[in-house]
């Protein structure tokens, strides 16, 4: 048997993907409950969008141009998200959609040498150390982040009001937030792809949330769930050459999380069953 | 001993002055409700006491016991997602954030802190329970009591009971009353006047130049009081308001 170990892509492929796992669970907590799913969603068409940009501009490091880029849409899409007056859900959905033409265009345009299929659906071949590098700086300061606020994280999730109220500043909580869910889509896309990278997000909170019913439990096992998924994902596809990494990540998401909604629903029944005797 | 005190407050939103020539004082145990018609700025009185917008003219003195993050505060009814998967302890804690710069943990005392405010609220039996799971009524005291572990000297209220149904209503205003009596500071914010002239100690009501502000029994014969009360009181005074309207129809 293949040992994954000796290969160094596989080696930082799996750091890479933990790190990610991590920092998509927890942010991903957070975005599902406020409601922000569609921000993760969005992001990452103008990540790709970004990223086949500056491909043709020729720019060495594609991943420079892209950051800030994605941070500054970031920022604007959550401001479209608080301001009620716009139709937010359709203002995503637009620019998600412009910023995936304006990436299919260029990375269309002759003289280019942008593998389309790897912006879409990602691979592990393509993380480079600097992935490595910022991929370990944002797991840190998205987990010191939870470890030294949360209580504010907390209070800014349920009751956004009273903790307004009482002197939060909720709008750079908020701005922090989508700043780190931005850097997170940019690194995660490698690995997962512009199409699937949202599943990482919003899967393991919906997935916890059928069985975990406080905050921390929700928080807790949303990164065992995240972190499971992908290290299984990735092996799977290292022994079975053919299958991708990023679909087989997501369908062991969607395999976890149908498991958890059956318990939930089974565990619903004979709670009513007992209750009837 | 007073807790706030509100000198000649001109207070709005950039331009626009939505309030302006506003006076009261509230002492420590004082139970004041404010009340106004729709738009009369009553929530951006209270934006004005938290310190959440500023104030173009005039002042807000806070008593030296007190500060911005000691009032505990309660909105209205909360719109959460689905099944917010949230405990009553937990979001019963989250209380004590503005006591607490960082970290996970609360301390001994604050655990006994909260555990004395949830008898007094009546939620201990309901304290492991998930707070989506739970009445309006219920989620309201959950609220209040995270608003008493912000705060123990002053609690402001924002319409707490718009939500609620009638049996509910009366339950969360004889559990404010209660509290009150503890030596707790209520300011409420409501659109029930009935029920805010049964309860309150002082009145504000808001009405463009010429807001009222003084007790109840003041507030019960004054004009705005009864045209917001729609009262037939039969003392001299209410008679001359009446009179004066009959007057001006004819």
């Amino acid at each position: 048997m293949l040992n994954f170990f000796n290969y160094s892509f596989m080696v930082n492929a799996l750091l890479v993907g933990v790190l990610i796992a991590i920092c998509c669970a927890l942010l991903g907590v957070v975005l599902v409950l406020k409601r922000f799913s569609m921000i993760g969603d969005g992001l990452s068409h103008v990540s790709f969008g970004a990223l086949s940009v500056a491909a043709v501009l020729n720019i060495s490091m594609p991943l420079y141009f892209a950051l800030p880029v994605v941070m500054v849409a970031a920022f604007f899409l959550l401001r479209l998200t608080e301001n009620s007056k716009i139709n937010a859900d359709a203002a995503i959905a637009v620019i998600s959609s412009s910023a995936l033409a304006i990436g299919v265009f260029f990375a269309s345009i002759n003289g280019t040498n942008i593998n389309l299929q790897q912006y879409m659906f990602g691979s592990i071949l393509s993380i480079t150390e600097t992935d490595i590098a910022i991929s370990i700086a944002l797991s840190v300061v998205v987990i010191l982040l939870y470890i030294l606020f949360y209580n504010k994280v907390f209070a800014i999730t349920f009751d956004e009001g009273f903790a307004y109220a009482t002197g939060i500043r909720t709008k750079l909580y908020n701005t922090l937030i989508s700043l780190l869910t931005a850097v997170t889509i940019v690194i995660g896309m490698r690995l997962l792809g512009t199409l699937l990278i949202s599943a990482m997000i919003i899967f393991p909170a919906l997935t916890s949330m059928r069985l975990c019913k406080r905050f921390f439990s929700v928080v807790i096992m949303s990164v065992l769930v995240s972190v499971v998924c992908v290290v299984s994902g990735l092996l799977t596809s290292f022994y079975c050459a053919e299958v991708p990494v990023s679909a087989t990540i997501v369908i062991f998401n969607l395999i976890i999380f149908i498991v958890f909604l059956l318990t939930a629903q089974f565990k619903r029944l004979l709670a009513k069953n007992k209750s009837k005797k | 001993m007073s807790l706030i005190k509100v000198n000649n407050l001109k207070i709005g939103y950039l331009n626009h002055i939505v309030l302006s020539g506003i006076s009261f004082e509230v002492n420590e145990g004082d139970y004041l409700c404010i009340v106004g018609e729709n738009g009369s700025g009553k929530t951006t009185l209270i934006k004005g006491i938290l310190g959440l917008i500023p104030k173009f003219q005039g002042s807000i003195e806070f008593h030296e016991v007190m500060s911005k993050n000691q009032i505990g505060y309660l909105s209205q009814q909360l719109k959460l997602s689905g099944e917010f998967p949230a405990s009553v302890k937990e979001i019963v804690m989250s209380g004590f954030l503005n006591k607490k710069r960082f970290g996970l943990g609360f301390t001994t005392a604050q655990r006994e802190e909260a555990d004395r405010i949830a008898e007094l609220v009546g939620i201990k039996d309901i304290f492991k329970s998930n707070f989506c799971h739970l009445s309006g009524g219920q989620q309201q005291r959950v609220l209040l009591a995270r608003a008493l572990c912000a705060a123990n000297k002053l609690i402001l209220l924002d319409e707490p009971t718009s939500a609620l149904d009638p049996i509910a209503t009366a339950e969360f205003y004889a559990l404010l009353k209660k509290i009150n009596s503890q030596g707790v500071t209520v300011i409420m914010v409501s659109h029930d006047v009935n029920a805010a002239v049964r309860n309150a100690s002082h009145i504000l009501c808001l009405d463009g130049e010429n807001s009222f502000f003084g007790t109840t029994h003041q507030y019960v014969h004054s004009e705005l009081g009864s045209k917001m009360l729609l009262s037939d009181c039969p003392c001299d005074d209410c008679k001359h308001f009446s009179r004066k309207e009959g007057s001006a129809d004819a």
